[in-house]
């Protein structure tokens, strides 16, 4: 390679670099804004504000959904598996939401620590699967568990 | 190691004549391609068990997010080589190809937007992976718009290529804005190093339409570089040549 090209891709790679390092060093002072939501564990131990518009997200605990007969007022629990925080919504849930589904709410944190969600969105993981293949996979759970069941009280 | 190649690559008229007759089959054959992966995922490939069919708009979301950042890719390189070695056919690249570019990163927004109304309940979130993904359309459209403005060429050439450089931080944060912050746009479905998290019927007609549209572009890409070549090199010899023997 010519020398003239090699000292301008060396001067070319070096301000990439930097400009690179300056970016990242921006990203990790901004990390805060840049995350969308906060998770439970954040939200229990007093990193999230109060009364303040932010976004809480996590997993739905299993039987934790409870919905007003007379209303669109729900209210369930998410967790991160580590703490959990309730939230109440008043309003259409996407059709996505189910309990233990990731979900991401709006709203804000009332001083009793319940999050007031004015909007809920669904999340859904990175795993596509057809319908009968989950239904499979459910079947042999519970064929397993069963089998298990059947021979523990030989124990 | 020698570098004959590699200069030979950027002279344009050897450029036009070596890709003058694989533009059209490249262009065909990823048409072909595309529109078999399409009715194959959007027809024959299973529903999800979750999202049942509004799944298959990924047919389309994850070909143009792919060639979006690929064509990101192709220009902050061909940047860096008009920088370092000065070759001609670098900037007619960058030229050709943001317009395409900017097209797939519009396509793979707008397609991310239908999709995620029904699946989490919003067309746009502010989250990471979206945001990037909108700057790098407005990388785009600032090449574009700077290309455009520019009436002297060698100016506009040196420009152009230095946004393209700068633009290549932007790719890193799209493929990682999933792992590093907490985001409303699931992870990465397709990795290196481990099988793909969906079944084979779902991802084979997705790499199909994938290598369709990348075949489509490419071809895309060769037609707008030979027009471009065409007319910057209108008062050379080999292209009045050219155009005479096309009978005009």
């Amino acid at each position: 390679m010519h020398p003239v090209r090699k000292k301008r891709l060396f001067v070319i790679m070096i301000i990439l670099v930097l400009l690179g390092s300056v970016v990242s060093l921006i990203m990790y002072a901004l990390q805060q804004n840049i995350n969308l939501f906060y998770s439970p564990s954040q939200i229990v131990t007093g990193e999230a504000p109060y009364n303040a518009n932010i976004r809480a997200g996590g997993m739905v605990v299993e039987g934790s959904v409870a919905r007003d007969p007379e209303t669109l007022a729900v209210s369930f629990e998410v967790t991160d598996f580590r703490h959990k925080v309730k939230i109440e919504f008043n309003g259409i849930l996407p059709d996505l939401f189910r309990e233990g589904q990731g979900i991401v709410a709006q709203g804000k944190l009332n001083s009793n620590g319940v999050f007031v969600a004015t909007q809920v969105l669904a999340k859904h993981d990175e795993k596509y699967m057809p319908p009968e293949v989950t239904e499979a996979l459910e079947n042999a759970q519970n064929t397993s568990l069963n089998n298990t069941s059947n021979i523990q009280p030989t124990y | 190691m020698s570098w004959t190649w590699f200069h030979k690559l950027g002279s344009p008229k050897w450029f036009f004549h070596w890709s003058k007759s694989l533009a059209l089959p490249l262009f065909g054959f990823g048409c072909i391609c595309l529109l078999f992966g399409l009715v194959w995922g959007v027809a024959f490939a299973p529903e999800d068990y979750q999202q049942g069919n509004s799944f298959r708009i990924i047919y389309i979301h994850v070909p143009a997010a792919i060639l979006a950042q690929s064509c990101y890719l192709a220009l902050g390189l061909s940047g860096l080589v008009f920088l370092v070695w000065q070759m001609k056919i670098a900037p007619i690249f960058i030229k050709a190809v943001a317009p395409v570019g900017a097209v797939m990163a519009l396509m793979a927004l707008v397609s991310g937007a239908i999709w995620g109304k029904p699946t989490w309940g919003t067309w746009w979130v502010w989250d990471a992976r979206l945001t990037s993904v909108l700057v790098l359309f407005l990388l785009y459209m600032g090449i574009i718009a700077l290309q455009n403005s520019l009436n002297d060429v060698t100016l506009a050439n040196k420009a152009v290529a230095v946004i393209s450089v700068v633009g290549l931080i932007n790719l890193p944060i799209i493929k990682y804005s999933v792992e590093w912050w907490n985001t409303l746009h699931q992870g990465a479905t397709f990795t290196l190093t481990e099988k793909p998290a969906m079944p084979a019927e779902m991802w084979v007609p997705l790499l199909i339409s994938t290598i369709g549209l990348y075949c489509l572009v490419a071809g895309l890409a060769l037609w707008r570089m030979q027009t471009e070549i065409l007319i910057r090199e209108h008062r050379s010899n080999w292209v009045k040549q050219e155009v005479m023997k096309d009978g005009l």
